[in-house]
């Protein structure tokens, strides 16, 4: 196991490797940079002497190959540099919005799996009846619909519910508060973009466990425990659904992973501070520093999550084995 | 295998055949029969096309031209679904939107699996270093979520409705490639391909006729499970304002700015082009797992 696990971490140094060496090169093929943008802005004047020597300062004068290096042996010195935009520390631009973000994606997860395994279970052993199918038209409309309308919806229904109830209309703060200063300031802020992403996850989630279930409630085992006359939500919750979790428990991770960097739109919605709106400020401001330590953790998240569920699936299936 | 025939085996038969139509009628018959629900997505795919190609005979206004003495009118008989800030007809934005929607989803979906198909076959034919290369590219490709591959791309080639489809294709292609090459690995190993092989037909040929076609039901299944991500993401694109650009009629871009701003006085901006979406996305996805149902059977939705 100790092997196999170091294998894995190794395994992750080329493919973290690709993904700079990608995200780097991409950076660059967008026209323009961060000198010419923050000077001249759009189309305005500005001395050419002012734009080199700003270039000079970033860095952008030196040759390719040069910068990349310079960046990669940042990196693995852990210093991530500043940022081209803002002048700021990297860690310190991303930790700010690291909390808010990591919140709202683990709300969304825990809104997902308290829906998603009930829902997806009842589903199964309701098979062909209304309750599936009240289920399953729930879960395809939450594939359907998309976030930012939920999300538009959710504020309105907000608006005209407080204004009906207390004649005010109530709006989410928009100012974050860590949840250890104000908790009810904070979840009344971020309990709404966890249920607008938490219900398209729930639907992912709930259609895996209700295939799934369906798919082990077929094996043998199952009617063997039928038949010695075991009470059936021993059958489903004790023998059936751990085996049927395996799925599930990818998708819930993949999804998490996602959540991380992928919150753009629900953030601009809700006007959220978080990764997803730092993500594309610094891609239009060609902060390229920003972007790709952006990306690399994004990248990193994504590996690691991969990397946690397999291990996950040797903790819930003792049958798996890595080597 | 159940009465219903796959669509696969029912376009081998339509081009063997001389009663083709009736035995095409007769098969889509016991399709829609054995899967209602997907015939009804189908139905309600079918009608968005008809929709979006005689947007010009629907559309009972012009999308595009603002009327500032018609600001906000709510629903009413002139105005089935109201007009926006700028006067303009949210029916007939929402018809031509539907012309948007279409060409982004089915060109990014064809063209994204399609190239996902050719990568994959030749990922698992030829094998060995190139495959594992090519894995680890993919898993590069992966490791980026979807929107923020779309959002590079477009800062990059810029916004517009070419671009949204290249930006929405590009991420297509590894997830489909990754499937396609699982199932083109068995294929490779098939006694026919040695035998195809032996009779000395090139690399090319074999991959085309003789590969290819039996890896068709991966390759169908994620291009149908793709066209309602293309229009979701098209819509998320055009919203955050990297999509299709003003005055074009776009779902996503009929959401943003106006329609956050009034939806508390002018909520039918906001409703109607979400509902728009949804119904088309949740009929492609109707539609989509109903093809992957009949094509096979195991192959579990991921989402």
């Amino acid at each position: 196991m100790t092997r196999y696990i170091g294998k894995r971490l190794l395994l992750m140094i080329p493919t973290l490797l690709g993904a700079a060496v990608f995200v780097f090169l991409l950076m660059r093929l967008i026209p323009g940079d961060v000198c010419e943008l923050r000077l001249a802005g759009e189309g305005a004047y500005a001395d050419e002497k002012a734009i080199q020597l700003c270039r000079e300062q970033a860095g952008l004068t030196k040759s390719l190959p040069r910068q990349f290096l310079d960046w990669i042996w940042g990196m693995v010195r852990g210093d991530f540099g500043v940022s081209m935009w803002t002048g700021r520390p990297i860690i310190y631009e991303i930790g700010l919005r690291f909390q808010l973000s990591l919140q709202v994606a683990i709300m969304a997860t825990m809104t997902a799996i308290l829906l998603a395994i009930p829902l997806g279970t009842l589903s199964a052993i309701n098979q062909d009846t209304w309750i599936d199918y009240g289920v399953r038209a729930f879960s395809i409309a939450g594939l359907a619909m998309p976030s930012f309308w939920l999300g538009i919806l959710i504020i309105l229904a907000l608006l005209i519910g407080t204004q009906a109830l207390w004649g005010t209309p109530w709006m989410p703060p928009i100012q974050y508060t860590p949840i250890w200063e104000d908790p009810v300031a904070n979840l009344s802020q971020l309990v709404w973009p966890a249920l607008a992403t938490g219900y398209r996850y729930s639907a992912v989630a709930a259609r895996m466990t209700r295939s799934a279930l369906l798919e082990v409630l077929q094996e043998d085992y199952i009617r063997t425990a039928r038949a010695k006359g075991l009470v059936e939500h021993l059958i489903i919750n004790r023998h059936a659904l751990k085996n049927a979790l395996l799925p599930v428990v990818t998708v819930i991770g993949i999804e998490f992973a996602f959540l991380i960097g992928g919150l753009v739109v629900t953030e601009q919605v809700f006007n959220l501070n978080g990764l997803g709106k730092l993500f594309v400020e610094s891609v239009g401001n060609h902060d390229y520093t920003l972007t790709q330590s952006l990306v690399m953790l994004v990248a990193l998240v994504f590996i690691m999550t991969n990397f946690i569920i397999d291990l996950i699936y040797a903790w819930i299936d003792p049958r798996i084995r890595y080597r | 295998m159940t009465a219903s025939e796959p669509p696969v085996q029912v376009a081998r038969e339509a081009t063997s055949g001389a009663l083709t139509g009736v035995r095409l009628g007769r098969a889509a018959l016991s399709w829609v029969r054995q899967k209602p629900l997907g015939a009804a997505g189908a139905v309600i795919v079918l009608g968005m096309l008809l929709v979006a190609l005689l947007a010009p005979v629907i559309a009972p206004y012009d999308p595009v031209r603002n009327a500032f003495d018609r600001m906000h009118v709510p629903p009413s008989t002139a105005h089935w679904f109201g007009t926006d800030q700028f006067g303009r007809d949210v029916l007939s934005r929402l018809v031509y939107g539907a012309r948007t929607a279409m060409l982004v989803g089915l060109v990014a979906s064809f063209i994204g699996a399609s190239l996902g198909l050719m990568l994959g076959v030749a990922s698992a034919y030829f094998g060995g270093r190139f495959d594992l290369f090519f894995q680890r590219l993919m898993d590069i490709f992966m490791a980026f979520p979807l929107i923020i591959m779309a959002l590079a791309i477009v800062s990059i080639f810029g916004t517009g409705a070419h671009n949204v489809i290249v930006a929405i294709t590009v991420p297509f292609i590894p997830r489909c490639a990754r499937v396609v090459r699982s199932s083109a690995l068995a294929v490779r190993e098939l006694p026919y391909i040695d035998a195809a092989r032996a009779c000395g037909f090139s690399h090319a040929r074999i991959m085309l006729h003789h590969v290819a076609p039996n890896v068709m039901a991966p390759y169908l299944i994620m291009l149908t499970a793709f066209l309602g991500q293309a229009i979701l993401l098209e819509a998320s694109l055009s919203y955050l304002g990297l999509g299709v650009q003003e005055p074009t009629p776009a779902w996503g871009l009929m959401l943003q700015g106006g329609a956050e701003e009034y939806a508390e006085s002018a909520p039918w901006m906001a409703i109607f082009p979400g509902l728009a979406i949804t119904v088309s996305v949740f009929a492609f996805n109707l539609f989509g797992d109903a093809v992957r149902d009949t094509l096979d059977p195991r192959l579990r939705s991921t989402g």
